[in-house]
């Protein structure tokens, strides 16, 4: 009797643990939207659609920190998946077997480097490299071409969205491309010697076999880093400049919502001015809840066509 | 025929070269960050960066404080978010594998695992910090326990699920109450997964900067009153670096590299028990 009373016991406080997880994800939520409520009812929809950031008039508008999220993510994407895409096919169709493991190591030990150590290096090393070499020559070179050029010009920073881009884009390279390997190892042996067999070369098998096949699983990997970007911070904070301006050109300095917060939270004055960075932060994580849920649902219908559960 | 042929060698010759440079492309940004920090890292490195603590603009010290501020919140973290994390992971494994509300909380963990970590420390904010009315290093270390929390989970409750039924079978069959044989018997056979799960939570949050930033801020003295605002690396990076000060800011790249390999090593080591751990299945 006294082990049946231990074992309702222990099944019980392990499920409030669970239910802990639960109420810990609603609880954020909860907070987010009360705490936010101030600035929402006092901008309402203006709030999403002003440009202006102005402490000393508590004039506030989500705008700005909205598109800066969202162009520095694009950027991020537009490097990322490419990229990660070649690291997840040298690793499952071209590695010899004993060059596999270091180099998925090698390239997940890019995700277990602190964010804000991207930060100092994006400052310091790579944006007064990128301002000085490159930066002059594409704003010559490509800055004048009709459509294109717009998103080129400017003086060279070094600092600004396209680096902050790009260093997000090294960040998310990891989360990427270790799906992708996943995913792509998923694909059934028998298809691929298949098309080998009928004369396909190694990137015919993965362009017509692998990437269809895997296609809902690349989908939610894809997500899961844009995730990622999103939300980063200290990296984003250290080299977009910071400005709340609206500016065609990539090489301009902008702000995302993680970086307004990072900068302005603890210097916030007034009710208005605290709801509103509140605010910013409950968008932030109402837009990585979609992206998310959105990845996370493509990758269980993935893994459900293997027919193994997760 | 033969031109269509060879057409079809250089598409595929083409794109495996990019797939090989696209590789050489994320490693050689692995290399440079890692070069950068021992380059600008390794020459401040000395004994007084452990002894002394934070100093004020162009004197000399350390970062004693913020080490010791660091070692507390993440403390605070771990004592915090594991025994949640393994408890809440063991009902999902052992008593509910399949049930609706086992699923909505798998998804509620895998969102938590990938919430932004400011957002984490905005909540923070909103029920420690503005409720007691000043920063301290409980909301810190709290910040930090709700982003270990998932990994924990995350990764507990796919080492157990590694865990053979027969092992359970068999001491139930001996007689053993359920938690025991939870507890003797498959807490014991994945060992070496939860630790590595916990392993992975630190370095995860080890080098957390934006929750720490407006829970537990920042603090130029030695203080172990975890009530108060209080020193911690990350943060102190953040400040340091952005400083206009040539001391500061090598303080902040010789803390920059010590977080840094210690976390490399951390994520290094707990992979190697992982890869040694994946007997079953």
């Amino acid at each position: 009797m006294r082990s049946a009373a231990a074992d309702v016991l222990f099944r019980n406080v392990t499920r409030v643990a669970a239910l802990l997880v639960l109420a810990l994800v609603i609880a954020i939520l909860v907070v987010l939207v009360v705490q936010a409520w101030p600035a929402f009812h006092r901008f309402g929809w203006h709030f999403f659609s002003g440009r202006e950031w102005d402490p000393a008039h508590a004039t506030f508008s989500a705008l700005t920190s909205i598109f800066g999220t969202l162009v520095t993510s694009a950027i991020a994407m537009v490097i990322a998946v490419p990229v990660s895409f070649g690291i997840a096919l040298f690793i499952t169709e071209m590695a010899p077997a004993w060059l596999r493991a270091p180099v998925s190591t090698a390239v997940e030990l890019l995700a277990a480097i602190p964010s804000i150590i991207y930060g100092m290096w994006g400052l310091f090393v790579f944006a007064p490299l990128f301002g000085e070499y490159v930066q002059p020559w594409i704003i010559e070179h490509i800055g004048s071409w009709p459509w294109v050029g717009a998103l080129f010009q400017g003086p060279p920073m070094g600092i600004g969205i396209f680096t902050a881009g790009l260093i997000l884009a090294i960040m998310v390279i990891p989360f990427i491309s270790s799906v992708m390997r996943d995913v792509f190892s998923l694909v059934p042996t028998v298809l691929k010697e298949s098309a080998y067999g009928v004369g396909c070369t190694t990137w015919e098998v993965v362009w017509r076999v692998v990437l269809p096949y895997t296609r809902v699983g690349v989908m939610g990997g894809i997500m899961l880093g844009l995730g990622r970007a999103l939300g980063e911070t200290m990296a984003v904070t250290f080299v977009i400049g910071n400005s709340h301006t609206l500016g065609a050109s990539l090489f301009n300095a902008g702000n995302t919502i993680s970086s307004t917060l990072a900068n302005e939270f603890t210097e916030a004055v007034g009710q208005t001015y605290t709801s509103s960075l509140i605010a910013l932060g409950l968008i932030l994580f109402l837009i990585t809840f979609v992206v998310l849920a959105l990845a996370k649902l493509l990758l269980l219908r993935m893994a459900a066509r293997e027919g193994s559960p997760t | 025929m033969s031109a269509r042929y060879l057409r079809r060698r250089v598409v595929n010759w083409v794109n495996l070269s990019m797939s090989v440079l696209g590789t050489l492309f994320g490693l050689f940004w692995l290399v440079w960050l890692l070069w950068t920090l021992v380059e600008r890292g390794v020459r401040w490195l000395g004994p007084e960066l452990f002894t002394q603590n934070t100093p004020p603009p162009l004197a000399p010290g350390g970062f004693a404080n913020a080490i010791v501020g660091s070692i507390l919140i993440t403390a605070l973290g771990v004592i915090v978010g594991t025994p949640i994390g393994i408890l809440a992971a063991t009902w999902l494994a052992e008593f509910s594998r399949r049930s609706r509300l086992a699923a909505v909380i798998r998804f509620v963990n895998d969102i938590l695992l990938s919430a932004p970590s400011i957002v984490i420390g905005v909540f923070i904010y909103g029920v420690v910090v503005a409720r007691f009315g000043h920063f301290s290093g409980w909301a810190g270390g709290l910040a930090l326990a709700i982003i270990m929390l998932p990994v924990v989970l995350r990764t507990t409750e796919d080492m157990l699920k590694l865990v053979p039924d027969q092992m359970r079978e068999a001491a139930a069959a001996l007689g053993a109450p359920r938690w025991r044989v939870t507890v003797m018997v498959v807490y014991r056979a994945a060992l070496g997964g939860i630790i590595t799960g916990v392993l992975l939570g630190v370095a995860r949050i080890s080098g957390e900067t934006a929750p720490l930033l407006f829970t537990a801020l920042n603090n130029q003295f030695w203080s172990t009153d975890m009530n108060r605002p209080i020193a911690n690396l990350p943060v102190m990076i953040f400040q340091f670096a952005m400083s206009p000060y040539d001391n500061w800011q090598h303080l902040a790249w010789a803390a920059a590299l010590l977080i840094t390999l210690a976390i490399l090593a951390l994520s290094l080591f707990a992979r190697l028990v992982i890869r040694s751990r994946s007997f079953v299945k």
